[in-house]
């Protein structure tokens, strides 16, 4: 079973509908009880929100949350699911969970704000062998929405870059913890891909 | 590089059993096109990188029917989805948001309550918030009005709201700048001049609207070939393109419109 954490912030239809569409077995989990109660086999923090309200929100399924990365459950962070795993955010005073070293800043001058649209992938294979990225290619695109983007201190982290400006993290890994910065389940056949990396990855 | 891209609309008319889509030119006439989400699919196998839904009955009643469709739509479909025709009031955007839409597109609503763009950018945020906007050439010189030069003289855009069935008297170019300000993600800009006529965009429109604003807008209204799209791309500051009845029949598929781009020099998602 896939917990998704619903932390009270938008529809979450769409990355449900995808993960069992790739044959994950979704459920929405709406309270810490459930996911402490829950027999979570991975879980996704969706993207939806703003940083501080998103921590804000995030705050009860915390203890729960760190359990299960320390028991080696796999997480996946999408969006704004990504940027709380890190330490600190420009758009907010509310602390990240840390997970991973560094910071979300915002986009540069110059460039349109939020990204809005589909972007391409460079794979940094050199960095890490990602199975979440089996079968993703350099220039697949993917489909983005944020107005800030994650700086990691240690760059061997980084699975995929994309270029909006600036040359950003897209998608980062750090053993069981997984982060992509767009949006997996708006990102059509690709997208998929990556979701049915992810649930083949927890089948292991 | 972010691509530019490519939107079919689906204009629904959701006063028959599972809704049906329709096209209408220069919006009125009406042919019948298919069912919304086997459409979608279609689409999506076809490329495209985003759909709008416009439920051009428009009423209370029918706001679920377009739920069922979004809910329809979304188990098979996975990318971007917008609602918009009917998106009268917070909760309409709601009702949108958790039957699986992305975005709501506003237009008379909010011309009639401008703070709804700002509630629904505040409780579902910006990229949720897309202003449509129909603008119709005003030939003239009018004091107060954002003048612009075209082959066929001086003129301003008037907004139109209730489908283009009234005017406002208010600027369209002043409007998309008030819109960002207040929160929109994206300006879906049709021309009502060009709108069902296939006589490709209107470029000086949208190049003055896209050149005032600093948020995604959406080129929408006259497109009857591949290369009106290209021409609107290249040629103006638009991040995307809308097109209904090239796609709905069949004419031309989302992907040969993307060779044309991409043959033209214009970034797309292949």
């Amino acid at each position: 079973m896939i917990a998704i954490i619903d932390y009270g912030m938008g529809n979450l239809r769409s990355i449900h509908n995808a993960l069992d569409k790739v044959g994950g077995n979704p459920v929405i989990i709406s309270d810490s009880k459930s996911l402490s109660d829950a027999d979570a086999d991975a879980v996704v923090i969706p993207g939806v929100g703003s940083f501080g309200d998103a921590m804000h929100n995030l705050t009860p399924f915390s203890d729960r949350l760190f359990d299960l990365v320390d028991s080696g459950t796999p997480l996946l962070g999408i969006c704004i699911g990504m940027q709380v795993l890190f330490d600190r955010s420009e758009e907010s005073d509310a602390a990240g969970f840390g997970l991973i070293k560094g910071d979300v800043i915002r986009l540069p001058d110059g460039v349109k704000i939020p990204q809005m649209g589909w972007n391409e992938l460079t794979i940094h294979r050199d960095n890490l062998d990602s199975d979440m990225l089996a079968g993703v290619n350099d220039g697949d695109f993917f489909y983005f929405v944020h107005s800030y983007y994650c700086v990691p201190e240690d760059k061997r982290v980084i699975a995929a870059t994309t270029d909006y400006g600036v040359d950003m993290a897209a998608v980062v890994e750090k053993d069981n913890i997984h982060a992509v910065q767009f949006h997996p389940e708006k990102s059509s056949k690709k997208g998929l891909l990556i979701l049915k990396n992810f649930v083949e990855m927890i089948k292991c | 590089m972010l691509a530019k891209r490519i939107i079919p609309c689906l204009d629904c008319d959701l006063g028959v059993a599972h809704g049906r889509v329709v096209k209408g030119v220069r919006f009125k006439q009406i042919r019948y096109a298919g069912i919304p989400w086997e459409l979608a699919e279609e689409y999506d196998r076809q490329g495209a990188d985003e759909l709008i839904f416009l439920d051009i009955t428009a009423s209370h009643e029918r706001r679920e029917t377009m739920a069922k469709v979004i809910e329809k739509t979304s188990e098979n479909v996975f990318m971007p989805l917008t609602v918009g025709g009917g998106i009268r009031e917070l909760a309409d955007a709601r009702t949108a948001f958790n039957s699986g839409a992305d975005k709501v597109s506003v237009n008379t609503a909010a011309l009639k309550n401008p703070d709804l763009i700002n509630d629904i950018a505040k409780y579902f945020g910006n990229q949720a918030c897309v202003l449509a906007i129909d603008a119709k050439r005003r030939y003239g010189r009018e004091p107060g009005r954002e003048m612009v030069d075209t082959p066929d003289g001086e003129c301003w855009f008037e907004c139109s709201f209730y489908g283009g069935r009234e005017f406002t008297g208010i600027d369209a170019i002043q409007w998309a700048i008030e819109a960002e300000e207040r929160g929109a993600g994206d300006i879906m800009l049709t021309s009502m001049d060009r709108d069902g006529t296939k006589d490709g965009f209107d470029i000086e429109l949208t190049k003055a609207i896209s050149d005032s604003v600093n948020i995604p807008v959406i080129a929408s209204g006259g497109c009857g070939n591949p290369e009106h799209i290209l021409e609107v791309l290249r040629d103006t500051n638009a991040s995307a393109a809308l097109a209904a009845s090239i796609f709905h029949f069949g004419e031309y598929t989302v992907g040969e419109v993307k060779e044309c781009l991409r043959d033209g020099g214009v970034h797309v998602r292949m």
